[in-house]
């Protein structure tokens, strides 16, 4: 039996921090938002994992595994595809092809010179194929 | 001891989900947001996989290996494509969610009544309805933004909509009811298939009345409804970690949805019930009105002699894919001094953020995309405003015109500008299906064609005639 009074109040003690910081996201940043959340409510995984691995009937475990594979997916494209949307933020383009730039706009590591000149490239050359 | 380490291990995730979000404020934290993330899901799944009653590991193996190998192809669809990926995510995300509680409840139930007590029910008959529905809801939503060919683009109703739609939520409601109160008898399994079977109806009758320039609030709930089943997963599973995580996606999804309403003016219940795009009739074919054309050599001038000049992209940028053909005009015009900056409405695209995300991708700095609020007072100082396949979200009807449906809709001012130009691929209206009286005033010009030639033209014109491309 299960008190559920401490997991309501989780909730909405998580909603209102959820409002909060949400409130301030840089609304440039709405895509990525929207992919990164995605793969942070692929937290399910936890309860996939459990009814997959579990001593149960076969059923049962066929379900949790296409749950698992599921909640698998959300979190690897979620993540990876925020990180490639946000690396083609950048504060000025004009001087991007240079070194100059690393400093202000990718605090974070991995080597700007290789980034940069993949975004745009990649993206467009499989782009432009796909729809036209 | 376990117990300890994995609660502890489910808290350091929470912690890290809320700094992930957190770091989203500003483009030159966020990436550590995701790295925050992607540590903290780690985490959890490495502590629950510790978990000594799991046996069947090889199974645990097989299917997160093959979710590695759709979601590794599925994070490089091109960024035109980014709707269709979050749809489908949310679909995932709910189908997890589904067959969980599918597969906790045939459990419980044969362990006995004892672990299905009516709180644990209700949570259960929550995370099932919630995730079926996002579920097909979203399959829906993703098909319609592929224009896949057998989901119906426009959207569809048909009489007694709303009122069958209701009549089917409280069949549901009521189904609930019982299985709430007796979970353990004879009949209760094929009850809960019922209700299985009624939310995934329900999912696809939600999204068919609902047009492609919804999409964005649209998909901004689905995102919400996913967080929700999540929430409802661990009060059944009674997990902190997993009700803290889908209450951040649920507020997430809220809050956009939120913001795409009042870019709209329109309340919630209204997108969801309202059927847009049904009325466009409204001034068929009355007096023939007509455009004005411009050459690309014409509008090549005019921007020439700018000091400032403001670009409007819309959904057509998307669809032509001239992003990219956009950022060499913004290299052509800087180039000359000229003050270039981007007017981004909130619900130009297809979801929250599209145009900014596209911009970026072209290698457009973000300090040069603005919000409608903050260019909307120096629109009358603009030069020039370029609209690039945007069509609503400029309509001066939605100031002028109360009979029209979009009227109260926040606009990007772009009739203020000294003049206009607006690239449109047809003379068809928009998909909101409404005239649009910008194309018609005497500042405006249009050049009619996809954007990405026309944007391509311009650039040759402003290279002088050396034809980059």
């Amino acid at each position: 039996m299960v008190d559920f009074w401490p997991t309501l109040y989780v909730f909405v003690l998580a909603s209102f921090i959820g409002l909060g910081v949400i409130r301030r996201v840089s609304r440039l940043l709405h895509t990525p938002l929207m992919s990164l959340t995605n793969a942070i409510s692929a937290i399910a995984v936890v309860g996939a994992i459990l009814v997959t691995g579990g001593d149960y009937p076969l059923h049962i475990r066929i379900l949790g595994a296409i749950a698992l594979f599921a909640s698998t997916t959300n979190i690897v494209s979620g993540f990876l595809i925020t990180d490639r949307m946000l690396k083609m933020f950048k504060t000025d383009a004009r001087r991007s092809s240079t070194e100059l730039r690393a400093g202000p706009s990718t605090e974070v590591k991995a080597g700007p010179s290789t980034e940069l000149k993949a975004g745009p490239s990649t993206g467009s050359g499989p782009a432009e194929g796909r729809r036209s | 001891m376990m117990y300890g380490v994995s609660q502890f291990g489910y808290l350091v995730a929470s912690a890290l989900f809320i700094f992930a979000l957190h770091w989203m404020n500003a483009p030159a934290t966020a990436r550590k947001g995701v790295y925050a993330g992607g540590a903290g899901t780690a985490i959890a799944i490495l502590v629950t996989w510790a978990e000594p009653s799991l046996i069947h590991h090889l199974w645990i193996i097989g299917a997160i290996v093959a979710g590695f190998v759709v979601g590794v192809p599925l994070s490089k669809v091109p960024l035109t494509a980014v709707p269709q990926r979050t749809a489908l995510s949310h679909a995932f995300g709910g189908a997890a969610a589904g067959l969980v509680g599918t597969a906790e409840y045939y459990l419980r139930f044969a362990e006995g009544p004892e672990h299905l007590t009516p709180f644990r029910m209700v949570a259960l008959i929550a995370e099932i309805i919630l995730g079926y529905l996002t579920l097909t809801g979203s399959l829906m939503a993703a098909g319609k933004l592929q224009e896949v060919k057998w989901v119906p683009q426009r959207p569809v109703t048909y009489p007694m909509q709303n009122l069958s739609n209701l009549l089917l939520f409280g069949l549901t409601l009521a189904l609930a009811t019982a299985l709430t109160r007796h979970p353990t008898a004879p009949w209760a399994p094929a009850l809960f298939a019922a209700v299985i079977a009624l939310a995934l109806l329900f999912g696809v009758l939600l999204i068919i009345p609902i047009g492609g320039a919804d999409m964005p609030t649209v998909i901004a709930i689905l995102n919400s409804y996913a967080g929700l089943s999540a929430v409802a997963m661990g009060f059944v599973l009674d997990n902190k970690l997993l009700i803290t995580a889908g209450a951040l996606d649920g507020s997430s999804g809220l809050i956009l949805a939120i913001i795409m309403c009042k870019a709209m003016n329109r309340s919630f219940t209204n997108v969801l019930f309202g059927a847009f795009g049904q009325v466009k009739q409204t001034k068929a074919a009355g007096e023939e009105r007509v455009y004005k054309s411009e050459t690309t050599e014409g509008a090549a001038q005019a921007l020439e002699q700018a000091n400032f000049v403001v670009i409007i992209p819309g959904y057509g940028m998307a669809v032509a894919q001239a992003q990219h053909k956009v950022r060499e005009l913004y290299d052509q015009l800087k180039k000359r001094g000229i003050t270039v900056k981007f007017a981004i409405h909130p619900v130009a695209g297809r979801m929250p953020g599209h145009m900014n995300v596209l911009l970026a991708e072209a290698d457009i700095p973000y300090t040069d995309l603005v919000e409608m609020d903050e260019i909307n007072p120096d629109m009358p100082q603009v030069d020039v405003a370029l609209v690039v396949g945007a069509n609503d979200v400029v309509n001066p009807a939605a100031r002028t015109d109360k009979s029209s449906p979009i009227y109260g809709m926040p606009i990007i001012d772009a009739d203020k500008a000294r003049s206009v130009f607006a690239i449109k691929r047809s003379k068809n209206p928009g998909f909101a299906g409404i005239d649009n009286e910008l194309y018609f005033s005497d500042r405006t010009w249009m050049l009619f064609g996809d954007a990405k030639a026309v944007i391509g033209e311009l650039v040759k014109h402003l290279a002088g005639g050396s034809g980059m491309h």
